[in-house]
């Protein structure tokens, strides 16, 4: 098993680590950083392998016997008179489509017909053909436990002081809006919004957008371009990276989460310059993100700032996962580390998560803002965000802020914390294998087997607790993982349900690797766990 | 100990000498070669240069780095935007059972009162009372946001009907939604094609096409602007090309990408010439319907209503939910061999969270009202060709667009050389007419990340609910306002 501080190379330390460095007079909210990815075992990965490696041999046969018309071909076909038409898919290409990824598809898309609450209503669906087609039977799978949804703090309802305020807004305002925010679609309400974010995050100014995905993909095009160096972590977000790519600026990739990494690229960049011409970096962008949210891991954020500050590189904090869910009142990973957030660059984050709403923001100083204000391509060519929407955002945000005279926000940052805490010692007592920090409210659980990601999805189901599993590509392709999310909706008696479902498929599918002390104990050799089941 | 060294000796000399010649030569260029590499320089993989610590120390401390931003001055036009404070509704306030009040769709700019010619609100669904309380019972059922990507437990049953609905009203097999207009054609384009294959685009496309070209990392040849002569020539050369090299050719794949009704120059595309093209040089066509879905067609059903073109003709139609629906997000349709692969690969739907459910409700209840009244799009059609009639004869500007078109701009006839100028004028109109309670805007666009940079321009937009009386007023204030400032 290895720590997350491990070292780059053997003669090569970081100048600054999370012990030493010094921010001043500020309150450490989290006992010492503990983050773990324990290694695989040995035993598993090569089963893991030999899975794939089956799959795909059947995979070859199986499209052999498509070819040559032994079995029929549920795949939709071009059309007849566009036969002779360059083809618009390269068989290869979706190989793993059609002989992996369908086998198990039931287990994705699931349509839900109620709040994506703590617990919700599914749809039931069968498949006469082996998960080529669906159809819904008209049944529904009531109070089914959410594992999987964003909804960290219990804000997706439909009753309650944010829907009605909600429903207000929309009998004032109407829904759609039909223009952009340099022209006609800037509503007094978007300004209300923008100003109550940047209260709520502690920075000067703030600015809102209508997609989450888009507020990175449209925003770092407009902060960076030729001539600019982005460091971007090996596993951030699709939207992160086709914001970078589409910058135009040079995109160089450190370990996840590893400052020696970072120190090393930072310092080549600014002795070096740039390639072949060595001339001078325009500026440097580090694109972190919060929590990464296949991990479970959190940015070493006093590191990077005091990096940052050291090399005068520019910082794009991605909170998607973190606002709301980390630290003491809910303002993200700053707020956790205990930090002042007029240290990072450029605050982004998205509403989805914990607001129970939709869209994304970009926080920072004034000058920042003032000059997304004209040059952010969403500004100018996108629709501004529905009013509902703005009013879902506002009266949750005043909840967790207090100002709507409650104690409920307080309330349910302590209880989601409380959740994390005791959902993760519980799993980890189980013997699974748990990756990420412990106060990370994400909480990756390793399957790796091909067949035990189907298996586990539709064990779970069937036990009433709706799961998120993923696989390749989203994951390295033998690590794959179930994913649950904790929310402060979660009661204790709905954890303890799911606790118990998921121990009882957990020895079902002999999932429980861990070979660190449970109890005390530690399993010695790669075949303790095959021998502790065998009772 | 010498004898036997001696010994040795004397064999290795015999042994030299009966060696074969060809032996000799051989070991001697060997040892030549030896001998030169090592004197010759050490050749370096790496550029590791030979600055010591401190020189890195000091390069360092150094550099430094451009703002993150530039300064933006203050008085820039476009940094305050305009305040819309509200939509005046014939019944603002309470929902009201009667419907037979006519409806009002009067807008609150900057404090004023205003008439609206600047939304793109086509079919004046923003201000209905059917959509707003189809939006109010979605929002009791299920909450606001949906808390996930359609993946994870994020596909509402509303979202699966509102897309049987879009194809079943667009004739096609499959359609599939996207949470922002925008990022509709965005990830639509890379999702098909990828690095080596070619796209031909008209030079008019807007930004969001753009930044799908750009994202696809896919050679993008630019034809001129509706010019089917032009566009033919490029085939053609391409065609050329294939014939160089025919294996090569046979896996790059291509695409037209065009708009229905361009939002830049507001005219309509070719379609059926595009389509004979189509399969005469084996390319395939990708449509983008913002504009021209729900305005064109005897049905509302765009520009292959229009024409009369067979819609599995075209390959992907991609149309914001916008304009015309009046809700957020967007949707594309096609056949389910085409869309079907969008569902694993587009950037826009895979990794963002799904569109809220309430919005998703007003479009399908903006759906209903566009099937149960045909009419509406006539009405449409007659306002539009009214708007671009009164419009014409405006002292020092042209009206650009075709008489179909509902959203027309207004470009200056003489420009004064300098586009910061220009657009002085032309708010100053815009101003003008807000102060006479006629709402209307600047077109806007990126200047430096725009590949074709339109002229300035003013936006007017034609909505189903303008009255005669108003699209009278509207002409006669621009004409003042033309008159007075352009002089």
């Amino acid at each position: 098993m290895f720590e997350a501080v491990s070292s780059f190379s053997p003669n090569y330390s970081c100048t600054v680590s999370i012990e030493n460095v010094s921010m001043g007079d500020y309150q450490r909210n989290y006992d010492p950083f503990v983050e773990s990815f324990e290694e695989t075992p040995l035993l598993v990965a090569v089963l893991t392998y030999m899975g794939y490696g089956i799959l795909t041999i059947f995979g070859y046969l199986r499209d052999f016997l498509r070819d040559w018309k032994f079995e029929k071909c549920h795949l939709a076909r071009e059309r007849e008179e566009q036969k002779d038409f360059v083809p618009l898919y390269q068989d290869f290409e979706n190989f793993y489509t059609r002989n992996l990824y369908m086998r198990i598809r039931d287990n994705w898309n699931r349509p839900i017909c109620s709040v994506p609450g703590a617990k919700m209503d599914l749809l039931e669906r069968v498949t006469p053909d082996y998960n080529w087609t669906f159809e819904h039977t008209g049944n529904v799978l009531k109070d089914v436990i959410n594992m999987g949804s964003y909804n960290y703090l219990g804000f997706a309802e439909n009753t309650g002081t944010c829907a009605d305020a909600a429903s207000e807004c929309t009998v004032k305002y109407g829904v759609g809006v039909s223009s952009t925010r340099q022209e006609i679609g800037n509503l007094d309400k978007h300004e209300e919004l923008e100003i109550l974010v940047a209260r709520f995050l502690g920075v000067e100014s703030s600015m809102a957008f209508g997609m989450g995905f888009a507020t990175n993909s449209m925003n770092i095009p407009a902060l960076t371009g030729k001539g600019c160096l982005i460091l971007s972590d090996e596993l951030n977000h699709a939207s992160l990276v086709l914001g970078a790519r589409l910058s135009g600026s040079t995109i160089r990739v450190f370990k996840h989460n590893n400052m020696q990494s970072l120190e090393k690229l930072l310092r080549d960049a600014i002795v070096h310059g740039q390639p072949r011409t060595h001339r001078p970096w325009k500026k440097i962008l580090i694109l972190v993100e919060g929590i990464y949210s296949m991990e479970g891991s959190i940015v070493r954020l006093p590191e990077v700032i005091a990096l940052k500050k050291k090399y005068k590189a520019y910082l794009y904090l991605d909170e998607a996962h973190s606002i709301g869910a980390l630290g003491p009142r809910g303002r993200g990973v700053v707020d956790y580390f205990g930090l002042d957030p007029s240290d990072v660059d450029i605050m982004m984050g998205t509403f989805t998560k914990s607001f129970g709403a939709a869209g994304g923001y970009i926080g920072g100083k004034k000058e920042l803002i003032d000059y997304l204000r004209l040059h952010s391509h969403s500004t100018v060519y996108a629709t501004s965000m529905s009013p509902p929407i703005i009013q879902q955002i506002i009266t949750s945000m005043k909840c967790i802020m207090g100002e709507d005279g409650s104690t409920l926000g307080q309330e349910r940052l302590c209880q989601l914390s409380e959740n994390t805490t005791y959902f993760r010692r519980r799993l980890h007592e189980m013997g699974f294998i748990i990756y990420g920090n412990n106060d990370s409210p994400v909480v990756p659980l390793m399957l790796y087997m091909p067949a035990k990601i189907g298996a586990f999805g539709r064990e779970m189901l069937k036990r009433n607790i709706g799961t998120v599993v993923v696989g390749f590509p989203a994951t390295p392709i033998i690590e794959s993982r179930a994913r649950f999310c904790v929310s402060a909706a979660h009661t204790r008696e709905m954890l303890d349900k799911a606790l118990n479902a998921i121990s009882e498929v957990g020895d079902l599918l002999q999932l429980k690797y861990s070979r660190k002390n449970r109890h005390g104990n530690e399993g010695s050799d790669s075949f303790s766990f095959l021998e502790s089941h065998q009772d | 100990m010498a004898s036997g060294q001696q010994w040795v000796l004397v064999e290795m000399v015999q042994a030299f000498y009966e060696a074969p010649a060809y032996h000799l030569i051989l070991e001697g260029i060997l040892i030549l070669w030896i001998i030169r590499l090592l004197f010759s320089k050490t050749y370096k993989l790496q550029e590791r240069s030979d600055l010591t610590e401190k020189e890195k120390e000091e390069l360092i401390e150094e550099w430094q780095p451009e703002p993150l931003v530039p300064l933006v001055s203050k008085d820039h036009p476009s940094l305050n935007y305009d305040v819309v404070t509200g939509f005046v509704s014939a019944v603002s306030g309470h929902i009201s059972e009667e419907m037979n009040l006519p409806p009002s769709h009067k807008i609150i700019v900057n404090g004023k009162e205003c008439v609206n010619f600047a939304s793109f609100n086509f079919l004046g669904l923003l201000e209905s009372e059917r959509v707003k309380l189809k939006a109010l019972s979605s929002l009791k059922k299920y909450g606001v946001g949906t808390c996930g990507p359609r993946g994870f437990y994020g596909t509402f049953d509303v979202h699966l009907e509102l897309e049987e609905r879009l194809a079943k009203f667009m004739r096609t097999e499959e359609a599939i939604i996207y949470s922002y207009g925008f990022a509709t054609i965005a990830s639509a384009i890379p999702a098909y094609s990828k690095r080596g294959d070619i796209i031909f685009v008209d030079e008019a496309a807007c930004f969001s096409i753009q930044k799908g070209l750009q994202a696809s990392r896919s050679f993008i040849k630019y034809f001129k602007h509706n010019d089917m002569e032009d566009l033919e020539r490029l085939l053609k050369e391409q065609e050329i090309e294939d014939q160089k090299n025919p294996r090569k050719a046979k896996v790059i794949r291509r695409f037209i990408v065009i708009e229905g009704l361009y939002i830049n120059t507001a005219d309509l595309c070719p379609l059926p010439e595009l389509v004979k093209l189509k399969y005469k040089y084996k390319v395939r066509i990708f449509l983008e319907e913002s504009m021209s879905f729900g305005v064109l067609g005897e049905h509302g059903r765009g520009v292959t209503e229009h024409f009369g073109v067979n819609i599995d003709d075209i390959d992907l139609i991609s149309a914001n939910m916008e304009n015309a629906l009046a809700s957020i997000g967007g949707f594309c349709c096609g056949r389910s061999f085409v869309i079907d692969h969008q569902r694993l690969s587009g950037q826009g739907y895979c990794f963002s969270a799904s569109l809220p459910p309430m919005l998703a409700a007003a479009a399908i209840e903006a759906l209903n009202i566009m099937e149960e009244d045909p009419g509406l799009f006539r009405v449409l059609r007659d306002k539009c060709k009214h708007v671009h009639k009164a419009l014409q004869g405006t002292p020092g500007l042209k009206v650009v667009g075709e008489p179909l078109a509902p959203a027309l701009h207004l470009q200056l006839e003489n420009s004064s050389g300098s586009r910061t100028d220009d657009l002085k004028l032309l708010r100053a109109i815009v101003d003008y007419s807000l102060d006479r309670q006629i709402a209307l805007t600047l077109a806007r666009y990126l200047d430096k990340e725009e590949r074709f940079l339109p002229p300035p321009s003013i936006r007017v937009v034609v909505t189903v609910e303008q009255t005669q009386e108003e699209i009278e007023r509207a002409a006669q204030c621009i004409r003042q306002a033309a008159e007075k400032i352009l002089k």
